[in-house]
């Protein structure tokens, strides 16, 4: 296929991926909106205070963070066509956002253990489905750190490959920053009002 | 062509000539339209001032629609054609404007008459409101007076030319609690409580209903509301407290059991703080839960 | 094993079974009628796994049209009930199967026909109107399309296997929470409108890329026709709106299979959140269906009158405008909430201000036919009917608009009057005007006049005598969603006048039918040989009919407004330079990746929970699976292109 038109592919999709962007961006706005008019109906079950602990979040956080700051070094290594830092640097995005998983799971299932479910009051519901939705795009995310590195192994840096990436990227630190939302308005406001 | 336009206005006049007759012939009465009391008397009003606004519109545009149709047709050689004029600023700034008064006229007519008409607005009187209390239940009105200690099920009456204040909840999914002649609706929900004010001018009888459909006996959700002088409702209220089975807890949770077209009945008020009971249920968690947690 | 599904669900009253019969023994006879012609090959190689969007959008009108027999159906079933049950009489119907119809009337109207006729058409038009040879997104388009299949299977499945929700179309909670409605009914209405509405996010999507990015060189934004921009202004709308429809559905799917309480009456939940997020979707969501249907009557007033739109700037900045304030006016579904003088008072002002560009745009049209040519065609004919009705239906908008009057009319007759006059006289009437123009260039031949112009005469009587008794009956305190009411109240006769409108417009249907069937016979008469047989002004009448599915051997440039219309009147031919182009290859994964969601969807309806894992995963893995393969275009080279536009010359 010639330049001009695998430019244009490019363009388009890179367009594409932010307009796709921008309707998730629609659907956790109606996430945290919900939370934000549900957060006080605890209905005599247990309210953020009582539940929530800064300092695991703020490693979660921690976490998050890292792992999209070593992604953005994956990209510039792509660029470089150093294929093995970037599988390297991906290993490491992937590894850091396992633990960020694996650190929700546990807090969601100790809240679970302790009866505070998602089933005890609107105040939960809402809780565990925004943040809940957040780990499910971050689980989504890590399936497609695996299919990017087996591409990159297997093909190598084609250009079709960067712009897959690229999306990548885009769509990690999208995630990271509706985490910063989640951190602030969810469990700093929480532990403070 | 021509016997095609005859056969579209004969069907449209047609048209115009069976509603009428079904209105004239039926006895139908236009509830909206022949308000019994102040409420939907001032609505009523609304409705035809903006009907009038509208015909400032409306007017033109059919008007244009067919002389222009008509004049214009691709078989008339004689009418003018200019195939490259797509705009005129006079036109366009005309058909800007208009429609904006209108429409600022109307905006001043929506923000006051929202005010002056908010159904949880007290209606001034030199007579004493009386209070009743609406609860839509699987599928029934229930009415509470709070201050004549009865209640009612799918019957409401309430003495003439006297401020009525509604406070609606719901003990069932949605409804909306509605009584045309006398003005607009509200929703009934339950947990909380909303307000409608109205007022009959006269006396008459009314009907009302559910306007939100809340399951399978929804049809059946209409009641009587009966407008009377003050003295034969103030009899009535007596007949209704000596004759009428008492309502308590017990008698209200099998009243609340899922039943279609129930039939009107009537009940002395055993437990005072009864609607407020029926709220407070969906606020707040049995008494026994609270300390589960803590 | 098959959670709860048992032999029960297929057991209902006889007139559902009826029903039932009769759709097992369409799709049985479909596919006799396949394996007898042998054209299953035919039909997965040309048809199921094409990504032309032509094709796309066609097989999108054919199931619209399906679809809409059977809403109408449910709507002829509503009016006879409606027209029988007074007094003693009950009508034929119980409450329970009547709320089931209305439900599924309302559901499968909107998310099955009109939007399914909207993104048919857009398919049809939008590529070959900008001067592109495909969408932005061809495989997306076609997961999107099988999506809204799969949901317009699941809607449909509801007849047979087990039963639909008996909450009205949008299914308010508390009422559509599992305290109230146990069975599978809210869950089939909950699935069918998700799938089929991620497929709409999708499409979309596809198509805001596909305007912005892909038309042809020289088209800036103010050179775009009018179709175009509209579908521009609505795809931007479906973008802000659906992801709220999914994020509202799946709370309440998550309320009502796994305990929690968003919209649930205790424990917290907040029926209102759904009413309002609802109609955050609902409200644009009407501006997403009548905005193409402007944008189709701007095309065809303009080619049928031979002028230039009259306003080019204003009907732009019009519909702009209408984009922006459908945001705005949500609140006005639910005035009757009691939130208060000053918000009733704001979106009530909000919804009045949009008649002010609705009404400017009419203007603007009435205009483009002064000192033109009219030619009474059959889209001309459904323009004024369009305009005549929806007069009506901008006039009784604003009476709505206004909170006091609101509270008299709302959840009335009244209101149902309304809508269906915004939606049938605004929306139908455009899609069906479209349908008629845009005919010739998919299939290569017209449509039989005489026939569409009945059809379209009968739409329009039918549906005043259907609508205006409603709007009486209202005002009478009729409220909608009765399947009974007393015989005192003098109804009965408005209800059997629009009974009588529905049977009219029956006919019309029936008319429109036998349309088809005789084009379709009489084929090789109406044959269009020219590519623009409207003598039209925009660039889908510059190539072949039925466009060739690269649409356009050499990439137009564009230098006006109105460009074929120029490009034909300035007489400067010159010589083709051929390149080589791409196209994409069939994929019959978007069919696959539906059918599983389809079954994942399946799966949580009847709680077989086995399935729903193995579905999930399978999607992920076909996603991953196309998204990894680069190999999806084939090349048509220069040479080549040149022969099959000689050939094309030739004949």
């Amino acid at each position: 296929m010639s330049q001009e038109l695998a430019k244009q592919a490019d363009d388009k999709t890179l367009f594409g991926f932010w307009v796709y962007i921008l309707t998730d961006c629609v659907v956790f706005a109606c996430l945290f909106a919900t939370f934000a008019v549900l957060r006080f109906n605890t209905f005599g079950g247990p309210g953020a205070e009582e539940l929530f602990s800064l300092p695991f979040v703020f490693v979660e956080t921690m976490l998050l963070l890292t792992s999209s700051f070593v992604c953005g070094l994956a990209i510039l290594a792509a660029r470089a066509k150093n294929k093995k830092q970037t599988l390297i640097l991906l290993a490491v995005t992937f590894v850091l956002g396992l633990a960020f998983v694996g650190m929700e799971i546990s807090e969601f299932s100790n809240l679970v253990h302790e009866g505070n479910s998602w089933q005890r009051s609107a105040f939960l519901s809402s809780f565990f489905t925004l943040v809940g939705t957040h780990g499910l795009h971050i689980t989504v995310g890590l399936v497609w750190i695996l299919t990017m590195g087996w591409l990159i192994y297997r093909r190598g840096l084609e250009r079709n490959i960067i712009r897959k990436l690229l999306l990548f990227s885009l769509f990690w630190h999208f995630l990271d920053i509706v985490w910063i939302f989640i951190f602030t308005i969810v469990y700093l406001l929480g532990a403070t009002l | 062509m021509r016997r095609k336009y005859e056969l579209i206005i004969s069907a449209v006049l047609a048209l115009v000539v069976i509603l009428a007759a079904l209105l004239y012939f039926s006895n139908a009465n236009i509830d909206v339209l022949n308000p019994q009391g102040f409420i939907a008397d001032k609505q009523r009003d609304l409705i035809v001032i903006s009907v009038l606004l509208m015909l400032i519109v409306i007017i033109p545009v059919y008007i244009m629609l067919f002389t222009f149709g008509w004049k214009y047709r691709a078989t008339n050689k004689k009418a003018k054609y200019t195939p490259n004029a797509d705009s005129s600023v006079l036109a366009e700034t005309i058909w800007w404007v208009v429609p904006i008064i209108i429409i600022s006229i109307l905006s001043v007519m929506i923000w006051t008459s929202s005010h002056d008409l908010d159904p949880s607005r007290p209606l001034s009187s030199d007579k004493k409101p009386i209070n009743i209390q609406v609860v839509a239940l699987q599928w029934k009105w229930l009415f509470i007076y709070p201050d004549q200690k009865i209640a009612t099920v799918n019957y409401v009456r309430f003495p003439e030319k006297t401020p009525i204040k509604f406070d609606i909840t719901s003990d069932a999914p949605m409804n909306s609690f509605w009584i045309p002649s006398l003005g607009g609706q509200i929703y009934a929900m339950s947990g909380m409580s909303t307000q409608l004010n109205l007022i009959a001018s006269q006396t008459g009888s009314y009907r009302g209903s559910s306007a939100n459909i809340s399951g399978k006996g929804f049809s059946g959700m209409k009641f009587t509301a009966r407008s009377t002088a003050q003295s034969d409702f103030d009899s009535w209220t007596k007949r209704v407290k000596s004759t009428g089975k008492p309502l308590s807890d017990g008698t209200y949770r099998a009243l609340a059991q899922p039943s279609k077209n129930d039939p009107v009945s009537y009940y002395r008020l055993a437990d005072n703080n009864l609607y407020d009971k029926v709220i407070l249920k969906y606020v707040a968690p049995p008494s026994g839960m609270e300390g589960m947690d803590h | 094993m098959f959670g709860r599904l048992t032999v029960e669900a297929l057991i209902h009253d006889p007139i559902v079974t009826g029903a039932q019969v009769t759709m097992v023994l369409g799709a049985l006879f479909v596919i006799g009628l396949l394996f007898y012609t042998k054209r299953w090959k035919w039909l997965w190689k040309e048809w199921l796994t094409s990504l032309d969007p032509k094709k796309i959008g066609v097989m999108y009108i054919i199931v619209a049209l399906i679809m809409l027999i059977r809403g109408f159906a449910d709507a002829g079933m509503m009016r006879l009930q409606q027209a029988l049950a007074a007094g003693d009489a009950h009508g034929f119907l119980t409450s329970d199967h009547f709320q089931q119809i209305f439900t599924a009337h309302g559901t499968i109207m909107i998310f099955f026909v009109a939007m399914g006729l909207m993104f048919g058409l857009i398919n049809l038009v939008i590529p070959l109107q900008i001067g592109s040879r495909d969408v932005a997104f061809p495989f997306l388009n076609s997961v999107s399309f099988w999506l809204f299949v799969a949901g317009m299977i699941l809607v449909n499945l509801s007849l047979v296997l087990g039963e639909m929700a008996a909450t009205g179309w949008l299914a308010y909670p508390p009422l559509s929470e599992l305290a109230y409605s146990p069975g599978v009914g809210v869950d089939y209405w909950i699935w069918s409108i998700q799938i089929a509405g991620i497929g709409s996010l999708l499409s979309g999507v596809n198509f805001l890329v596909t305007i912005i990015k892909m038309r042809a060189p020289g088209m800036t934004l103010m050179k775009m026709p009018l179709f175009t921009w509209s579908v521009l202004n609505a795809m931007l709308l479906v973008i802000f709106a659906f992801p709220i429809l999914t994020v509202t559905l799946a709370l309440l799917a998550l309320d009502r299979t796994m305990g929690m309480h968003f919209f649930t009456s205790t424990a917290g939940g907040n029926p209102m959140m759904y009413i309002n997020l609802i109609w955050a979707w609902g409200h644009p969501e009407v501006y997403i269906l009548v905005l193409p249907a402007f944008g189709i009557f701007s095309e065809v007033v303009s080619t049928f009158t031979g002028k230039r739109l009259f306003g080019y700037k204003s009907m732009v900045f019009a519909l702009c405008a209408i984009a922006v304030l459908s945001y705005l006016v949500w609140l006005h579904h639910f005035f009757t909430m009691g939130a208060g003088g000053n918000v009733n008072a704001f979106f009530g002002i909000m919804t009045a201000v949009i008649a002010v560009p609705t009404g400017v745009k009419v203007f603007n049209w009435l205009f483009t036919m002064r000192r033109g040519r009219i030619h009474f065609t059959s889209p001309m004919i459904w323009f004024f009917g369009f305009v005549t009705t929806f007069t009506i239906g901008g006039a009784t908008g604003v009476l709505l608009s206004v909170p006091a009057i609101d509270f008299q009319v709302h959840n009335s007759l009244f209101l149902v009057a309304h809508f269906h006059n915004m939606i049938i006289g605004g929306v139908v009437f455009g899609y069906f005007a479209g349908l008629t123009y845009w005919f010739p260039k998919i299939f290569g031949f017209k449509l039989n006049e005489r026939l569409g112009k009945y059809g379209a005469y009968s739409w329009i009587i039918g549906f005043l005598f259907a609508f205006i008794p409603l709007y009486i009956l209202g005002l009478m305190g009729a409220t909608r969603r009765l399947d009974h009411y007393d015989a005192s109240i003098g109804w009965q006769g408005l209800f059997v006048v629009a009974g009588i409108g529905v049977m009219i417009i029956g006919v019309g249907v029936l008319f429109q039918v036998l349309q088809l069937v005789v084009s379709i016979r009489d084929r090789k008469k109406n044959i269009d040989t020219t590519g623009d047989p409207w003598d039209g002004r925009t660039l889908e009448w510059s190539t072949a009919s039925p466009a060739p599915h690269y649409n356009f051997t050499i990439t137009p440039e564009i230098t006006s407004r109105d460009a074929w219309w120029e490009q034909k009147h300035s007489k400067v031919t010159e010589t083709p330079k051929y390149r080589d182009i791409y196209m994409p290859k069939n994929s019959g994964m978007g069919l696959f990746i539906a059918a599983f969601s389809f079954l994942g969807s399946f799966a949580v309806i009847w709680h077989i929970w086995w399935l729903v894992p193995i579905s999930v995963l399978a999607v992920i893995a076909l996603v991953i699976y196309r998204t990894t393969n680069d190999d999806s275009e084939y090349r048509i080279s220069a040479a080549k292109l040149a022969k099959l536009e000689e050939r094309e010359v030739g004949t």
